[in-house]
């Protein structure tokens, strides 16, 4: 906890678009109930932080911010930010990799997903950044998209039904600058079978008067 | 009340009390880490484990409500079980270091390792280590003995009110930390030390100096400020080690404020330990005998009008009684106990102490501060109002300020104005807070000595009782009207009339001439500078600081942990202190001084033990014969604020001043230079 104070920068303040965000979050919740607001806030200062620098993290100084905002210590904002790994503390690539390794996104080949990550952007481990500053390569838990493993999320956005191969073809369109659309990256629809539906192909007023389904 | 069995012992506890309080109220010992009747139940060590009938599993009991006729049972083969278990877990991460860790001896964990530790460690994976955190000056961390109890977060949090530690990340890498680095504010930080069950959290000063049971405890009161905090002086071969709190529910609960507990190191420093006298503008070392003999050679022929004593912040009663009584024999009508100048309203001994009592805050329901600065005038007091602010509730404990409390009081507050003006608007006029004080039951006023040391102090405090008269704050039963005093000896100085007889001068009157001959007893916290250049200083105390700089005869006494002393808190309580280490050098206590010294000046004084100055100090109260300050009226009311009287907390007196650990914490809470700990 060391480095905390290092790479901060001095100042933080919300933008246009971060304060009208805030006003309808903070509109959700009783003014002495607004400390519930921390959760929000962070992913605003987060997002805020990609748009205008290019590394979506939140500083200290934009927890001081949300504390002020929301009247609390800035120590619980801290508490909040550090205790989920949504939010990244330390400044972090332009695209942020989260490779889920949980049971049904390694069973389904994550590694082979981590592996040509580490490939396609040469970096060695995880929480690593890499040499070009594009990338950053965290480990997540389950993501809840289990019926698409293995995923990897970039960003808000999740691409699904990876391999090695698809992965690395990913991380060049955006190293690109494109941004491939996101869900599945083989041929289905959301977690539909692939290559189209594979059960109830009749109508159902063909199989009228069974009335049994 | 709900009537629950434990082990077969009934017990009858209040309905919502926990089933912790249940197996304590049946005198069963329940092993805990994270619980502390203080604080807020967090409820995540999970030692206190108990079994009650009926319910699945083990349950934690400090979190555990209790309802009519449960069973708990606390000693079964499933409850130790349980307790190993968990005594396994918390030692996976812990270290066994306890032959160099300063808590060892009066560690709970080490203790209750005994009663449910294993002995051997089936873990061999890699134990966690974490980084130490620079908490500043005072606390010090060894954090990988750390095992998350979180009573230092709640503590912080709830009595202290300076939010600063917290618990960043998660699982098994969570940290106690203030995140960014940074000394803590607060001016309890040191219950820090006490409150940790392990060795995460120890004293920072006192590291690696002495083990708990080489120490002599002795009982004895706080003199740092004027609560009358209950201390315990530990001292080991003659040097007091550590000062730590006593519990009283009715004065301290069981805090010390940092400055009682770690101004230690400056009892052993700047001492003044024979005596001097100065001859031909040097000071000389000299016995006892010349320097009774220099004194006598100085006050022969000189009449009583021309000499003048002053008592310091510091003194007990019985040195007060020996002084006044010495002064009356010399026929000076020149007393005061008042460095700081303020005055009293003496026609009533209520009207000058914390007539409610620092209890008396519990019950309070509307409270107005007038002049003080309760956070670092009296951090424990503070921390007892800051205690009613959080049980009340939301706005159910309305606190409203007139005079400067700082940016953070640790409560919310209306500030009302800053000065006297403000305060007889207030009287005056019908704010929407006197609205609030009228209509409380216990409404409480506070006035602090910023608001009494000051030329309209007798028309400020007119205007508080007024003011105490108009909203029911002084009725049957119930007197709000309260003065926060910052002195230790204040309250028995006023008590023994140590103040100007009829004829007499004040403090200021006896500065620049106005008396030929002054006894210091202790006293350094007025213009000493401002004593008239022909004036002979008798200095009588136990530092080095500005009075003996400036004295011709220098007397040395004993500091508070080196006598028994009577000591009157603010709220008037009498309280005995006792005697832990001796004196250093040729330093004797303080009413012997005085004794020897009437003697030799023809003046014998009526006592020779300290019993017979007590019994002395019983019948001796002639309060009556002062002449009271207050109701004056002469000089109106002051445009000035009320303002501070000492620059900062840290350093008030010659104690603390002479503590290299008070004056760093000065240093680092230095007012606008925020110097971060390094």
């Amino acid at each position: 906890m060391s480095d905390v104070n290092r790479e901060q920068p001095e100042h933080f303040e919300f933008d246009e678009i971060s304060e009208a965000e805030i006003t309808k979050i903070l509109a959700k919740y009783p003014p002495e109930r607004k400390a519930s607001g921390s959760l929000p806030l962070l992913y605003v200062a987060q997002r805020q932080m990609g748009r205008q620098t290019g590394s979506a993290w939140v500083p200290v100084v934009a927890m001081d911010r949300i504390a002020e905002r929301l009247e609390i210590a800035p120590i619980r904002v801290y508490e909040v930010a550090t205790f989920y790994f949504m939010f990244n503390t330390k400044p972090i690539g332009r695209y942020h990799l989260q490779a889920c390794t949980t049971t049904s996104c390694w069973l389904r080949g994550s590694d082979d997903v981590v592996t040509a990550c580490k490939k396609a952007t040469g970096i060695k481990h995880f929480g690593e950044t890499s040499a070009d500053g594009l990338f950053t390569l965290s480990e997540v838990e389950c993501l809840g998209a289990c019926a698409n493993a293995p995923i990897l999320q970039v960003d808000d956005d999740y691409y699904e039904d990876l391999d090695g191969p698809r992965t690395e073809a990913l991380i060049e369109a955006l190293r690109r600058g494109e941004r491939p659309e996101p869900g599945p990256t083989i041929d289905r629809m959301g977690s539909a079978p692939e290559g189209g539906r594979k059960v109830l192909l009749e109508t159902v007023h063909d199989a009228s008067g069974s009335g049994q389904g | 009340m709900v009537r629950v069995i434990v082990d077969g012992i009934p017990v009858d506890v209040p309905a919502g009390s926990s089933a912790l309080q249940a197996c304590e109220a049946a005198g069963k010992e329940i092993p805990r880490f994270c619980f502390h009747e203080r604080l807020s139940v967090a409820g995540n060590c999970r030692m206190c484990l108990v079994q009650v009938v009926r319910a699945p599993k083990p349950v934690a009991s400090c979190g555990f409500p209790v309802a009519e006729g449960m069973q708990i049972l606390t000693d079964t083969e499933v409850v130790r079980k349980a307790r190993r278990a968990v005594m396994e877990f918390l030692l996976i991460n812990h270290p066994l270091d306890c032959p160099i860790c300063d808590q060892g001896g009066e560690c709970d964990l080490q203790d209750q390792a005994y009663g449910y530790g294993s002995g051997i460690s089936r873990y061999h994976e890699e134990k966690r280590a974490v980084t130490d955190k620079n908490l500043g000056p005072l606390v010090k961390t060894v954090m990988t003995r750390c095992i998350q109890c979180t009573r230092c977060v709640r503590f912080c949090t709830e009595v202290a009110g300076t939010p600063e530690l917290g618990a960043v990340s998660r699982g098994e890498n969570v940290e106690i930390t203030t995140y960014v680095e940074k000394a803590l504010t607060s001016e309890l930080s040191g219950n820090l030390i006490d409150i940790c069950p392990v060795g995460a959290l120890t004293s920072k000063p006192g590291a690696f100096q002495a083990r708990p049971w080489e120490m002599k405890k002795t009982d004895a009161i706080d003199v740092m400020d004027a609560v009358g905090t209950n201390i315990q002086i530990q001292a080991r071969g003659g040097e007091v080690k550590r000062i730590v709190p006593r519990v009283n529910d009715d004065i301290n609960e069981e805090w010390l404020s940092d400055k009682g507990r770690f101004s230690v190191d400056g009892l052993k420093r700047r001492r003044l330990d024979r005596p001097w006298v100065r001859v031909h503008g040097k000071l000389q070392a000299v016995s006892w005998q010349d320097a009774f003999v220099a004194i006598a050679r100085r006050l022969n022929g000189v009449p009583g009008s021309r000499i003048g004593a002053i008592v310091g912040d510091l003194c007990e009663a019985e040195s007060i009684m020996a002084l006044r009584d010495l002064m009356l024999a010399l026929g000076s009508p020149n007393l005061d106990c008042r460095q700081d100048g303020a005055l009293y309203d003496t026609s009533s001994r209520s009207r000058y102490i914390f007539a409610s009592g620092i209890a008396g805050i519990d019950e309070a329901d509307a409270l107005l501060v007038i002049g003080a600065d309760p956070r670092h005038d009296a951090p424990v007091l503070n921390a007892r109002i800051r205690k009613r602010y959080l049980a009340a509730g939301r706005s159910g404990f309305p606190i409203g300020v007139i005079g400067d409390v700082g940016a953070d009081p640790t409560w919310a507050c209306e500030r009302l104005g800053d000065g006297p003006g403000a305060l007889r608007d207030f009287v005056a006029g019908s704010h929407a807070f006197a609205e609030i004080l009228k209509n409380a039951k216990k409404p409480m006023i506070i006035i602090g000595q910023e608001a009494l040391a000051r030329e309209d102090a007798a028309d400020v405090q007119a205007l508080c009782t007024q003011l105490a008269e108009s909203v029911g704050a002084i009725a049957e039963g119930w007197n709000g009207l309260n003065v926060l005093h910052t002195a230790a000896s204040r309250v028995a100085g006023l008590d023994l009339g140590f103040l100007p007889r009829p004829g007499g001068r004040s403090v200021r009157g006896m500065l620049s001439g106005g008396v030929d001959v002054l006894w210091l007893l202790g006293a350094d916290e007025f213009p000493v500078h401002a004593i008239g250049p022909e004036t002979f200083v008798i200095y009588q105390g136990h530092h080095g600081d500005a009075g003996a700089a400036r004295a011709d005869v220098i007397l040395p006494g004993a500091a508070y942990t080196e006598k028994s002393g009577t000591w009157v808190n603010t709220e008037g309580r009498v309280q005995r202190g006792f005697q832990a280490v001796f004196p250093p050098g040729e330093a004797r206590e303080d009413w012997r001084i005085l004794r020897a010294v009437s003697e030799v000046l023809g003046h014998t004084l009526p006592y020779d033990t300290l019993e017979a100055l007590r019994e002395r100090l019983r019948l001796g109260n002639d309060a009556e014969a002062v002449q009271p300050d207050v109701p004056g009226g002469q000089s109106g009311l002051d445009a000035r604020p009320f303002t501070s009287l000492t620059q900062g907390y840290y350093l008030t007196n010659p104690i603390s001043r002479a503590s290299p650990t008070m004056n760093e914490c000065a240093r680092v809470h230095a007012p606008h230079t925020a110097v971060a700990a390094e």
